[in-house]
């Protein structure tokens, strides 16, 4: 793992059944572990936005995106490393609120995570908590050593890219006006 | 365009028409029994070939689309005949190939229920196929049949799987034909970087011995005039791979052979020699580059290829030139200044004698004992003017034929190059004597790899297909016996084959045949081949122990080079 970074790879896509599976498949081919991945609707309608974290060399993750960006549904597929991309992940904490209630430290608790309680009832308490997986896992590890976590849940990574825009609408227009354009030679 | 409610099958069978398919390889079934009720209508406008088994349909696909250019299409049913057809979408993957496999697949509402004969083709596929689709209705079809064509013809080519729901086949649709020409997320051809072709053409003007491995691409690019023009104006030799064999002609002066691990001597000795290598339309296979920490590190390379993915993907080049051949060697052309480099390109005559005298002297003009390989292959070359289509099978067949058959046209060569798929030889023939009809087409396999697919003697019957096929016969798994012998202290495990009668066999698909033992009987046999009209099997036997040399171990330097016995 030494010589590995933590890469993010974005990738947009037209919305197409078994496109995970076409993407996952090349990260098995070259023995890479997922770490993290985070699957949503993107900006623009109809295109979807995978963002997948592994441990790679820039070698192997140069190869794997060219091959992903490859699949004739994929949009775009890019890399970045941390330093690159300003990115978040959301973590839930169920915890006993007979405990909970009893710890006596909350107020510090909350403030000191910058976590929020998005639930009470007899049974438990949902904290939630925004951030990078250090501090996620410093507030479950808080947790856990003191009153216990019932339930823990991590989301995937999301990032935005630092350095430039996100020009997938410019790619898009491009495009658009490159077919155009070959229309026009076909009629003429 | 008015439009009509047809079925899903006609809409689909009128697609493959206003797609330019007038032939099918396939074989029916249970899933795909609609389209093939409707195609009984169509028969007069698609020709159907039935092979004998999935497999074959998909080789035959790739022989029709390698010696033509065209999309080779691939019909079968579900479930196993899928998997069936799996070797041959992987075999066009690894060599660029453009088919179409449409497979029928269970009726929709019974999709993920385990229903008879269902497999998750789509699933199984999308790792060895440029795309795979279901269609789950009718409605789909225009669309996705099109857009299958479009995907597996442009580009780099190669397979598409269409996996066709039955109630799609059956439901009705208001159909219209509708061309697919552009896919927004899908850019086949990049654009040409001028800069970089500018830099590259400044690496071959200031070259003093520079060197152009030839591949596929400039086949499929069609970009042989191209090439040869490019070659000519800057003086440089060139080799081929297997696959980009007869992009020149082998008599073409500047045309050195071919590279890899049974290739010619020089090409693979000149690639450590040379100050800029060229490489344009071909993908660095180990097979090519042997150990790749000793690979062409003295010289600045050029890599020219339609697929970015491929280039820096085994070695990384100097100036990537991503592009279509045909464009970027046109481009290249007009920038690069005439040039003689007479010295370097004679030098590659002292390797040509040296493999002429330890090699091939031996295996064209043996003094005694059995047949070899090379001389039943150059024989039968040269009764045919040269002018034939090489099909072969896997293994030593494979390496002697394209070693010793020789070239005139383009797309002449048909084999599998980066899969290796032994079986593959003789429903490839079937499929380029229908994509080649006037041309002649030669397969030559093993004992082992004829037995792979010999129930396809049964298409060729049928179809009267005018195949000449040659069977080196030495009783033996070859290859691997060359590889026991020399790398694993002669123990033969395993390749030892006790075979049948093969002339027997063609008999009872009505085939003639002849079997031949003595050196004597060998042009007689061919001429008798060459001159009658229909399919031949030539069964030639064929010294056991023969080796395929020149050879670079696997994973060792490209100049590491067995000669065999008489180095």
């Amino acid at each position: 793992m030494s010589d590995k970074t933590l890469y993010t790879v974005t990738i947009f896509s037209e919305n197409i059944v078994g496109l995970l599976n076409q993407i996952t498949i090349i990260f098995t081919r070259r023995q890479l572990n997922i770490e993290t991945l985070s699957v949503s609707p993107s900006a623009l309608q109809g295109i979807h936005k995978f963002t997948i974290t592994t441990f790679s060399d820039e070698s192997t993750i140069d190869k794997i995106v060219k091959q992903i960006d490859k699949r004739v549904d994929i949009l775009k597929a890019f890399y970045n490393t941390d330093e690159d991309l300003v990115f978040q992940e959301i973590a839930l904490y169920k915890l006993s609120t007979e405990l909970f209630l009893k710890m006596g430290s909350v107020e510090e608790l909350i403030r000191k995570h910058n976590a929020r309680i998005l639930e009470i009832n007899e049974v438990c308490v949902v904290l939630e908590k925004t951030g990078h997986y250090v501090e996620t896992q410093a507030l479950f590890k808080e947790l856990s050593e003191s009153i216990g976590v019932l339930q823990f849940i991590r989301s995937g990574r999301i990032a935005i890219n630092k350095s430039k825009v996100e020009r997938l609408s410019d790619m898009l227009s491009l495009m658009e006006k490159k077919r155009l354009e070959k229309e026009a030679d076909y009629h003429e | 365009m008015e439009t009509k409610k047809i079925t899903g099958s006609e809409a689909f069978l009128r697609t493959l028409i206003a797609e330019g398919v007038d032939t099918i390889f396939g074989y029916p079934g249970g899933a795909i029994i609609p389209v093939y009720d409707c195609l009984y209508d169509f028969r007069d406008q698609i020709r159907h070939i039935l092979v004998r088994h999935e497999q074959g349909a998909t080789h035959a696909a790739q022989g029709y689309a390698r010696v033509n250019g065209k999309v080779g299409v691939a019909l079968v049913t579900s479930g196993p005949a899928a998997t069936n057809a799996i070797t041959g979408i992987a075999d066009a993957m690894m060599d660029s190939t453009p088919i179409v496999v449409i497979t029928g697949q269970v009726a929709s509402p019974l999709l993920g229920t385990d229903a008879f004969q269902e497999t998750d083709v789509v699933g199984i596929t999308q790792p060895i196929s440029k795309w795979s689709y279901q269609i789950r209705k009718p409605e789909e079809i225009a669309w996705a049949i099109s857009r299958a064509f479009y995907i597996a013809s442009t580009g780099r080519p190669g397979p598409v799987v269409i996996d066709f729901a039955k109630d799609a086949q059956i439901g009705l649709v208001d159909y219209k034909y509708e061309k697919v020409d552009y896919i927004r997320s899908y850019q086949p051809v990049p654009d040409l970087d001028m800069d970089l072709i500018a830099e590259a053409a400044d690496l071959i003007n200031n070259a003093k011995k520079p060197f152009a491995l030839v591949g596929q691409g400039v086949v499929i690019g069609n970009a042989e005039k191209e090439l040869m023009t490019f070659l000519e104006k800057a003086d440089i030799p060139a080799a081929a791979t297997v696959l980009g064999l007869s992009a020149m002609p082998t008599d073409f002066h500047l045309n050195k052979g071919m590279l890899g691990m049974h290739g010619n001597v020089g090409p693979n000795r000149k690639t450590n020699e040379c100050d800029v290598l060229i490489a344009i339309g071909m993908r660095f296979d180990d097979r090519v580059t042997g150990d790749l920490k000793t690979y062409a590190k003295q010289a600045k390379i050029i890599h020219f290829d339609i697929d970015i993915s491929e280039i820096g993907k085994n070695v990384i080049p100097a100036v990537p030139v991503a592009g279509n051949a045909k464009y970027t060697l046109a481009a290249i052309t007009e920038l690069i200044t005439p040039a003689k480099h007479t010295e370097w390109v004679d030098s590659f005559k002292i390797d040509e004698k040296e493999e002429d005298e330890k090699v091939i002297q031996d295996e064209l003009f043996p003094k005694s004992g059995m047949l070899r390989m090379g001389e039943v292959i150059r024989r039968v070359s040269e009764a045919t003017n040269n002018d034939a289509i090489l099909v072969t099978d896997v293994g030593q067949n494979q390496m002697m034929a394209v070693r010793y058959f020789k070239y005139k046209q383009t797309r002449s060569v048909v084999t599998s190059g980066g899969l290796g798929t032994m079986g593959f030889g003789l429903p490839a023939a079937i499929g380029a004597k229908v994509g080649a009809p006037n041309r002649e087409v030669c397969m030559f396999c093993g004992d082992g790899g004829i037995q792979m697919t010999i129930q396809e003697f049964g298409t060729i019957m049928q179809e009267h297909l005018n195949v000449k096929m040659i069977i080196l016969n030495n009783n033996f798994l070859g290859m691997v016996r060359q590889w026991q012998e020399l790398f694993y202290k002669e123990r033969y495990s395993a390749t030892i084959m006790e075979n049948p009668d093969f002339v027997a066999i063609a008999a009872a698909y009505k085939i003639a045949a002849k079997h031949i033992y003595e050196r004597e009987e060998l042009d007689g046999a061919i001429k008798e081949m060459l001159s009658h009209d229909g399919p031949y099997l030539l069964v030639a036997e064929v010294e056991e122990r023969g080796m395929v040399y020149p050879m670079v171990p696997a994973g060792t330097c490209v100049t590491n080079i067995i000669m065999g016995d008489n180095q």
